[in-house]
């Protein structure tokens, strides 16, 4: 995974609470086999909206998606934070994201920033008031910049840890061999499998 | 130790804890399908690593297939399909493909075999993995990123998730199923209320439901926001894995039962938050917007955006009746559907099936309706079979398909044309969930049924 300390880019303003999965990357863009290519989908049944902010020229390269709360709810596709990684975004700032979603993009190195509501909605009226506003968002400090406005954000110290670092958890989880060996060692016999063990 | 139910799994299966480190939590079922797998075994494939436990893994194929007999005509889809094939050959993973008697939907095979047993934890690459929480396991769903990391080390990295019951007490009228207590359930809390926490659901009315029906409620926890639900095993979660093809048989099945009897929130325990519902008050529930949230009794009317007090919520509410082309205080028995889907991992089990047979016994479906019925597993389908079920969905008009995800997603041919409108069984009614344009409302399958009979929102008691 890439490293992530500082990143700075066009902010994107989306005024929508509850972006759902399916609307960040739609079923029927989830059938490649591979990680790349899925910005296709993103947000494709809104882009197809002349008036929606991908749309506009300016925010079209934009890398600070701005979005309302409960941002990634529903469905576990990890797509979803590939079709916004393949796209250019390297930040999403909302002031609440659903879980599974933060967890998938702490695992695929898209930076969950969480701000309080009356921040973000600061942040949009400064993104739609001069289109094309760059963000700073700064891991090692856990801020946001904008013009002349800083904002503290929320993020796990584990996630950031591994973020700045840019580690891979399962070469992390595989220096305990060990001990889910000794673990898998105290399980009931009863308990069910799928197949005899080779 | 004292602890609430979902404390108590936890615990037993920490297999390394540190300060400033999340858990590492053993994992003793992973159910892989084809959609969100291909990247995580190429991942282990570019890291040259095997599957630690092909054992405790189990592939099936069901969010692409097609529910009419024939191949995957979409060659994208059938890439994905082969993939699996190819991936789960090259690892040594079991899988149930098309067209095998025990291929399903993942969330109603695993009950079905006895894989799903009480105090186990259960994880796969798909938010309904809830579903598998009804045995008293805690099962959710997870990225394409940790279905990698549970093949390659069996175990997951996880801060605990906080404790909420919802306690549901009384009886449930006539008409009211396990749909309308979870539509009822999210409706209060709101589709971010679960939000960090795994809910147990308690109290009379959930143990007076039936396995499958605790499997409907548990799977739709994550609309709530919740990761997982969960349900103490009691003697009907034991009568239902009694001779499953891999429950514990013998000496074993009683040693099971034993420890699987401890599996129970304490007296003295306390949850991180409680919420309480009365299941006398209940009714059929629909949804009218585009989260599982915007619901309200059948009996009710498309509310006005403005009656919402808070600013996002009235802002969603308009955004959902000009997309569900819905006018405020229309009845919602006067909306007219054309399709009704009867199927999914919520509830495309048999006594769904039964349950809205029952209704359409003798009945047709009304002109201008299409009605699917989509059984949730090869299994469900031939036991529906033997007691006639499909006869009595195809003598109303209905459609009897082949077991699948079918409509619940616009993943395989089964969609919703822009525009067209669905009471649907599934459990997302987001924007395009059906298809592009599509438009859903959320139902149980007495409601499903009734609805099609009428094409318009109903229950049985409108027939």
């Amino acid at each position: 995974m890439e490293a992530f300390t500082r990143h700075t880019g066009i902010g994107v303003p989306l005024r929508h609470g509850n972006v759902d999965t399916d609307q960040i990357i739609p079923a029927v863009y989830l059938k490649r086999v591979t990680r790349t290519g899925f910005e296709d989908g993103l947000f494709a049944a809104w882009r197809q909206d002349e008036s929606f902010v991908l749309n506009h020229p300016v925010y079209a390269r934009g890398s600070v998606l701005v979005a309302g709360p409960d941002f990634g709810t529903g469905s576990s596709r990890e797509h979803a934070v590939w079709a916004l990684m393949n796209y250019g975004f390297r930040v999403v700032i909302s002031s609440r994201f659903a879980d599974i979603f933060r967890g998938n993009s702490g695992k695929a190195g898209l930076l969950t920033a969480q701000l309080a509501q009356a921040d973000v909605e600061l942040l949009w009226k400064l993104l739609e008031n001069e289109p094309g506003t760059e963000v700073t968002v700064d891991l090692v400090e856990r801020t946001v910049t904008a013009g002349e406005h800083v904002f503290a954000f929320e993020v796990d110290d584990y996630t950031r840890w591994r973020l700045l670092e840019g580690l891979d958890d399962i070469s992390l989880t595989l220096r305990h061999d060990d001990e889910i060996a000794n673990f898998e060692g105290g399980r009931p016999a009863w308990g069910p499998r799928t197949a005899e063990p080779a | 130790m004292t602890g609430t139910l979902a404390e108590k799994v936890w615990e037993s299966h920490v297999v390394r804890r540190a300060e400033g480190e999340p858990d590492l939590l053993y994992i003793d079922l992973h159910l892989l399908h084809e959609v969100t797998s291909p990247q995580a075994f190429d991942g282990l494939r570019l890291a040259g690593r095997g599957v630690r436990r092909p054992d405790l893994t189990l592939a099936t194929e069901d969010h692409n297939v097609p529910t009419t007999p024939g191949p995957i005509v979409d060659p994208v889809s059938l890439t994905q399909v082969e993939t699996l094939r190819r991936n789960c050959a090259e690892f040594g993973v079991p899988l149930y493909p098309m067209g095998d008697a025990e291929q399903g939907i993942v969330h109603v095979i695993g009950p079905q075999l006895g894989l799903t047993q009480p105090g186990m934890t259960v994880v796969c690459g798909d938010s309904h993995t809830s579903t598998h929480g009804a045995f008293g396991a805690i099962a959710f769903g997870i990225g394409t990123s940790e279905v990698e990391h549970v093949l390659a080390t069996q175990t997951l990295p996880l801060k605990p998730f906080r404790t909420m019951a919802v306690n549901v007490d009384g009886e449930l009228p006539d008409g009211v199923t396990a749909k309308d207590i979870v539509l009822a359930v999210i409706a209060k809390i709101g589709t971010g209320g679960g939000q960090g926490y795994v809910i147990e659901y308690r109290g009379s009315a959930i143990e007076a439901l039936s396995m499958e029906a605790r499997m409907t409620v548990c799977n739709m926890s994550i609309e709530a926001g919740a990761r997982a639900g969960m349900i103490a095993p009691d003697e009907t979660t034991f009568a239902y894995l009694k001779d499953r093809p891999h429950a514990p048989s013998g000496q074993a099945w009683d040693e099971a039962v034993e420890a699987w009897r401890a599996l129970r929130t304490d007296d003295d325990a306390t949850f991180d938050t409680e919420v309480h519902l009365d299941a006398g008050q209940l009714a059929p529930f629909v949804t009218w917007g585009t989260n599982p949230g915007q619901g309200l009794p059948l009996s009710a009317s498309v509310p006005d955006p403005e009656s919402f007090a808070d600013e996002g919520q009235r802002a969603s509410a308009a955004r959902a009746l000009e997309y569900m082309d819905l006018e405020a205080g229309t009845p919602l028995r006067e909306i007219a559907v054309d399709t009704v889907f009867l199927g999914s991992c919520t509830n495309g089990r048999i006594e769904d099936l039964r349950a809205a047979a029952g209704v359409i016994q003798g009945r047709r479906v009304a002109d201008g309706v299409r009605m699917l019925v989509v059984p949730g597993s090869a299994r469900v389908r031939l036991q529906a079979e033997s007691e006639g079920l499909d006869r009595v969905f195809t003598d109303a008009g209905a459609e009897w398909r082949l077991a699948g995800c079918s409509m619940c997603l616009g993943m395989n041919p089964d969609q919703l044309e822009p525009g067209e409108r669905s009471a649907s069984t599934s459990n997302r009614n987001f924007e395009g969930r059906q298809g592009k344009g599509g438009r859903t409302h959320l139902v149980s399958p007495l409601v499903a049924a009734a609805t099609a009979v009428r094409g318009t929102l109903s229950s049985p008691a409108d027939l």
